[in-house]
């Protein structure tokens, strides 16, 4: 039981690296990133590209540098013009993003899985406690997705650029009353979300192998840690992701055909019986 | 002396419904003067036509002679112009301190901060951590006087700031305008109450389905002159 409560909360954490970005840019400028997944199974690829170049490590710091500079460009010059009150011009983009990745990785990768070699350290094994063992992949995740989130939320609570995000998503005409540019304010919050992005594509690269097409079930895992969670706060999709992957390894558990199953018909009962989610703070 | 605001012939548009029709207006250094008129009378569309947020020709509207119509907020809020918006739109998920702050994202060199503030408004000082949504209706319109002092301008332009307020409140509010003056602060006063505009003000604007019916020292216009401008009879 240990073992799978343990193996749930690790897996929920890469479910959390999935899901920050996603949280971000909701909470930010109300976007729904129909591409969050596939954007995540780019950056597996860019990793895996990478390192037949530079080296596993290398490619992987590369990327985060990279994807910030994506996300400012594809937020300042493309999806900044899809915000307003309408949010189908937004989701209609990012789907079309969405399309446009997979046949791109399709065409130049094929359809094979990949995965990024690290050698050992994707079945290396840590001892937490006495006669307690634990993967120093997943741990390394888990330990990520606490940084990041932690990082986040500090971020947002703590310094201009937070009080920033929080003033435009509130009210964007009296921020920009206030000398603040949206457009660029919303750039940066994209570019914070691809670098998360870049991470959660490292590391499922890392544990698993990837394929083109697997970026929708990604986001299925992210939009359901975020809506379990409660949008608004960064701690909530990290417990939201926390929740659906301790319910799916539970699932796993009694059957391996039930685990994803699982996951699903949690993610409704929350829908049904408190559709904001845990810890909402986000409004309308 | 260039006037500190000054427009001229300014017209400007919501979508293709025309809301001025060449509004003649001058506001000068330590003046206050108040904007009165009728519901849809174009007296906020005026306001915003000023800050940025509807766009005119640059030729329109002028600070100390500057053309500066149909200039992004910001950068108008950097030449020292500040607005304290109609119902206040203070930013629900900052407390009073953080909303005071982004008051002061695009400030100019001045004297306001947020310890002069505080001696302003003390009660503010107390409440600094709270959600800023939370302070009382009067409380949460010193915030949103204070976040534009903030940017230490040279102009303050103040939308109805009495609405959902109770008198003794709003003549507290309005006590603290004189002594803003003295410093040389032009402030511009948006009101429906027209006795609480003509006391608080030296001069009066009456807008009239967009354009300006009434012009005249609060003291001399008498109540008929305003009734007539006011109703367009």
């Amino acid at each position: 039981m240990l073992d799978t409560f343990i193996q749930g909360l690790l897996l929920g954490g890469l479910y959390a690296l999935f899901a920050l970005g996603l949280s971000l840019m909701f909470g930010v400028m109300r976007l729904t990133n129909t591409a969050q997944g596939d954007f995540i199974v780019l950056a597996a690829f860019g990793a895996i590209a990478g390192a037949a170049l530079v080296g596993a490590t290398l490619a992987a710091l590369l990327l985060l540098p990279v994807a910030f500079g994506f996300g400012y460009a594809l937020q300042r010059w493309v999806l900044n013009g899809t915000l307003g009150r309408d949010p189908l011009p937004s989701l209609v983009v990012t789907f079309g993003l969405s399309i446009v990745i997979q046949n791109a990785l399709l065409q130049v990768f094929s359809a094979d899985p990949r995965s990024l070699d690290v050698g050992a350290f994707a079945t290396r094994s840590v001892a937490v406690a006495p006669g307690l063992a634990v993967g120093a992949l997943p741990l390394a995740v888990f330990a990520a997705a606490l940084a990041c989130t932690a990082a986040l939320q500090t971020l947002f609570d703590r310094s201009a650029l937070g009080r920033a995000f929080r003033a435009v998503s509130d009210d964007r005409e009296i921020a920009e009353l206030m000398g603040l540019d949206a457009s660029k304010v919303y750039a940066l919050a994209t570019a914070i979300a691809f670098v998360l992005i870049a991470v959660a594509g490292v590391f499922q690269g890392m544990r698993t192998t990837v394929a083109p097409s697997d970026g929708p079930l990604l986001l299925l895992f992210a939009f359901e840690a975020v809506i379990i969670g409660g949008m608004g706060s960064f701690w909530g999709t990290f417990v939201g992701a926390l929740v659906l992957g301790l319910t799916q390894q539970v699932g796993f558990r009694i059957d391996p055909g039930w685990g994803l199953l699982l996951g699903h018909l949690m993610f409704l009962a929350v829908l049904v019986v408190r559709p904001q989610g845990l810890f909402p703070k986000t409004r309308g | 002396m260039a006037a500190l605001v000054q427009t001229s012939g300014l017209t400007a548009f919501y979508g293709d419904a025309q809301a001025l029709f060449g509004v003649d207006f001058r506001l000068d250094a330590g003046e206050r003067v108040a904007i009165i008129g009728a519901n849809g009378a174009g007296k906020s569309t005026f306001l915003k036509c000023l800050t940025g947020l509807v766009k005119a020709l640059p030729e329109m509207v002028r600070f100390g002679g500057r053309a500066v119509g149909g200039a992004a907020p910001g950068e108008i809020v950097r030449l020292g112009l500040a607005m304290v918006p109609e119902g206040r739109r203070l930013f629900p998920s900052l407390t009073v301190e953080e909303n005071l702050l982004m008051g002061g994202f695009a400030r100019r060199p001045g004297p306001w901060s947020l310890q002069r503030l505080f001696t302003l408004f003390p009660i503010l000082e107390q409440k600094r951590r709270q959600p800023a949504t939370s302070l009382s209706g009067g409380q949460q319109q010193m915030v949103a006087i204070g976040r534009a002092l903030m940017a230490n301008p040279q102009v303050l332009l103040c939308d109805e700031l009495s609405l959902g307020l109770a008198p003794i409140v709003i003549k507290e509010i309005y006590d603290q305008l004189p002594a803003l003056c003295a410093e040389g602060l032009g402030v511009v006063v948006v009101e429906q109450d027209v006795t609480l505009a003509q006391r608080v003000s030296q001069r009066v604007y009456c807008f009239q389905e967009g354009r300006v019916s009434l012009e005249g020292a609060s003291d001399a216009l008498t109540r008929e002159q305003i009734t007539r401008a006011y109703f367009g009879v």
